[in-house]
């Protein structure tokens, strides 16, 4: 079902009389979600992510702004009626009723012509069960589960009603990173083969753009972008997204533009065409470095650290905000170890300039030097 | 090895104190209860066996006093603490002036016993100058007075259960107020996204939630209601006997101290058959809840 939120804003009050400080937790939240999507919802802690979440399946209302499931208006109904399915943060498992009660729990809620008999709820929890491999715990109490199994059974129990919508808050950060993999693909499987449409939200950039058809990025209530992950790492709208996604980070430098030449420093390394002279940022993806002999950007290197396929070169500048520069570079690529000093040329469509001021990003093609 | 020879050390003090002020009573009843014919003047008796036993459970005050008490405990424990679990979600489920409302249902628990006693004088007693408010409330929808006091054994009845509830009624809400509490928002929260009614919300995730609490209130409360006894000497005096008032305890107190006084070993012999009675429900009440209770 397509999810579309109008000007979401949600306001929390503050709590004591003396200080008159509200939160903002969701800020003029606009977006549509096409129907059958996997939505991946990134941001760093406390940007408002389960509060988004909260409000879609109607535990929080919002301050302003309208909710669409579909066609319909859904801002004013309960969450009893919405339907969606949801993986608690903590899961909020039930500990007094066994995993198979806490998965039954949805179907014995249903009611007229989707009601269903014992026996089919049996059979649709345990299939539940087996599809995030729990089905040998289905007596025990949650108390006696670890935390990813805990994680799995409430997958589980938003999964068995077989929801229009599923939103999922961090549901793999428990898991063990085999089981993190296997469960995440399983969950991209279930949803492609479902067709449910799926929030996903995670503190793992990695993990979100590798399943999710879009990524939403936001900060401080406030969306700072949308789109397919590749786009989104390819095409930051601003500093802030582009620092937020990828692994090794984005090497940032300050920098300058002069008479349409990019300045870090005093060693000219792109040229600019149409850009007047300003203070900016300057954002090298690690993939981003050319190792060259009499490259424009000169740094110290600091260490070699090779890993099979690529190496990284460590090395560091004075202008540079990151303590560390990381080049990623093919390991066919020859360099000096011992070398005290690391020239690179940039790639222009690895390398971002935004204002130093907002961090907004400044359109331009940046073509390397004549 | 040490380390238990260490704490039997420290436990001594208190062993020694429950030896002699709750073992060797409790041995001694239990003696006296056997020793048939016993004379506290001479301290003799004349044999050994349960003649104590048979003639407590023929007397008819006993009898009386054993169905008083059995009323009493059916009717006030449910009540109160379906009145206590009522009102306790009302609690919960306000916003404003929560503090209040809790501080007023807490009032009676820190209210002299004699306050009370007068509030019911007020509610229930006829005297020279008025008929008490519950009847002025009868008179007023056309019904007949009814002495609540002195009158028939129903009226009399109700209002010992009434005022016992009164009395039981702000400790239970103050406990489930806490239990409902400490029940956390997100166990509603995912029930709500399940789509849950109101209703088994309450039936599948609150009961249970606070189910600890309240078998501690029930048995707690079956145990103080089979003790019963002062409330019933405030309301109809010491002659509890002749008002058909009497309570097992109290019937041991009569036999002890009363006006038929002075037989030690028939009031062991009724405390005993109150303490199996009292045991026995309570071993039932602890394995029901075993049952039911547990995560
Ligand atoms: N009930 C509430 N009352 C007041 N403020 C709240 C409430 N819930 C959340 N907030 C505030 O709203 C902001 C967003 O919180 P939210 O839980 O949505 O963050 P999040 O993105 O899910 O973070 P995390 O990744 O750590 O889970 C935070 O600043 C938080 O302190
Ligand atoms: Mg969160």
């Amino acid at each position: 079902m397509e999810v579309t939120l109008q000007n979401l804003t949600k306001i929390f009050p503050s709590r004591n009389r003396k200080s008159k400080e509200s939160v903002t937790a969701v800020s003029d939240f606009s977006l549509t979600i096409p129907d059958g999507k996997l939505i991946g919802l990134l941001g760093p802690s406390g940007c408002g992510k389960s509060t988004l979440l909260n409000l879609i399946s109607g535990l929080e209302k919002p301050t302003s702004g309208r909710i669409f499931f579909g066609g319909d208006d859904v801002t004013e109904l309960p969450p009893e009626v919405r339907g969606v399915g949801l993986v608690f943060q903590n899961y909020a498992l039930y500990p007094h009723l066994t995993v198979l009660q806490n998965i039954l729990f949805p179907l014995e809620n249903l009611k007229g012509d989707k009601k269903l008999t014992k026996q089919q709820m049996l059979e649709k929890a345990n299939e539940a069960a087996s599809l995030v491999q729990i089905s040998e715990y289905l007596e025990r109490k949650p108390s006696q589960l670890s935390g990813g199994q805990q994680q799995r059974v409430a997958i589980a129990r938003a999964l068995v009603k077989m929801p229009k919508i599923l939103l999922l808050d961090e549901p793999l950060s428990n898991l063990d990173a085999r089981l993190r993999l296997q469960t995440r693909e399983e969950l991209r499987r279930i949803q492609r083969e479902t067709g449910i449409t799926t929030i996903f939200v995670t503190h793992d950039q990695e993990e979100a753009m590798s399943i999710s058809d879009m990524i939403v990025v936001m900060k401080e209530g406030v969306l700072n972008q949308i789109g397919r992950p590749q786009d989104v790492y390819d095409e930051p709208v601003n500093l802030f997204v582009a620092k937020f996604l990828g692994t090794p980070p984005i090497n940032v430098f300050r920098g300058r533009v002069e008479s349409e030449r990019l300045m870090i420093g005093n060693e000219s390394v792109l040229e600019v065409k149409g850009v007047s002279d300003r203070e900016v940022w300057i954002g090298v993806r690690p993939e981003g470095f050319i190792p060259c002999e009499n490259g424009t950007l000169t740094c110290a290197q600091t260490a070699i650290e090779v890993m099979g396929r690529d190496m990284t070169v460590v090395a560091s500048h004075p202008d540079c905000e990151n303590a560390n520069i990381r080049a990623i570079i093919s390991s066919e690529m020859k360099v000096c170890e011992s070398a005290k000093e690391a020239r690179f040329d940039l790639k222009p469509n690895k390398t971002f300039i935004f204002e130093a001021g907002s961090g907004e990003r400044i359109a331009c093609g940046p073509v390397p030097l004549a | 090895m040490k380390n238990d020879r260490k704490a039997w050390l420290y436990l001594l003090p208190a062993i020694l104190f429950l030896g002699a002020f709750m073992v060797y009573p409790l041995v001694d009843v239990l003696v006296y209860s056997f020793e048939e014919g016993y004379n506290s003047a001479s301290q003799t008796f004349m044999g050994v066996g349960g003649y104590n036993y048979s003639y407590v459970l023929h007397d008819p005050y006993f009898l009386q006093a054993v169905k008083n008490t059995f009323i009493l405990v059916i009717i006030t424990v449910p009540v109160s603490t379906g009145l206590a679990l009522l009102i306790s979600l009302g609690l919960n489920s306000i916003k404003k002036l929560k503090e209040l409302y809790q501080t007023v249902y807490f009032l009676p628990y820190v209210t002299n016993t004699l306050a009370v006693g007068l509030v019911f004088m007020i509610l229930f007693k006829k005297t020279a100058y008025t008929e008490g408010m519950v009847n002025m409330l009868i008179n007023l929808f056309g019904g007949k007075s009814v002495d609540f006091i002195d009158g028939p054994y129903w009226a009399k009845m109700f209002v010992l259960c009434f005022y016992t509830v009164w009395i039981v009624l702000p400790f239970k809400i103050l406990i489930l107020t806490s239990a409902l509490a400490s029940v956390k928002q997100d166990y509603y929260n995912a029930a709500k996204v399940d789509g849950a009614s109101k209703w088994r919300i309450f039936t599948r995730i609150t009961l249970p939630m606070i189910s600890p609490m309240i078998f501690y209130l029930v048995i707690t409360g079956f145990i103080g209601a089979f003790k019963a006894y002062s409330d019933a000497v405030a309301l109809f005096g010491t002659n509890l006997n002749a008002a058909k008032m009497n309570t097992i305890v109290g019937y041991v107190y009569d036999m002890l101290y009363g006006d038929s006084g002075g037989y030690p070993s028939y009031a062991s012999a009724a405390a005993l058959i109150l303490f199996g009675i009292v045991f026995t429900i309570t071993v039932i009440n602890l394995m029901i809840s075993k049952k039911q209770v547990q995560y």
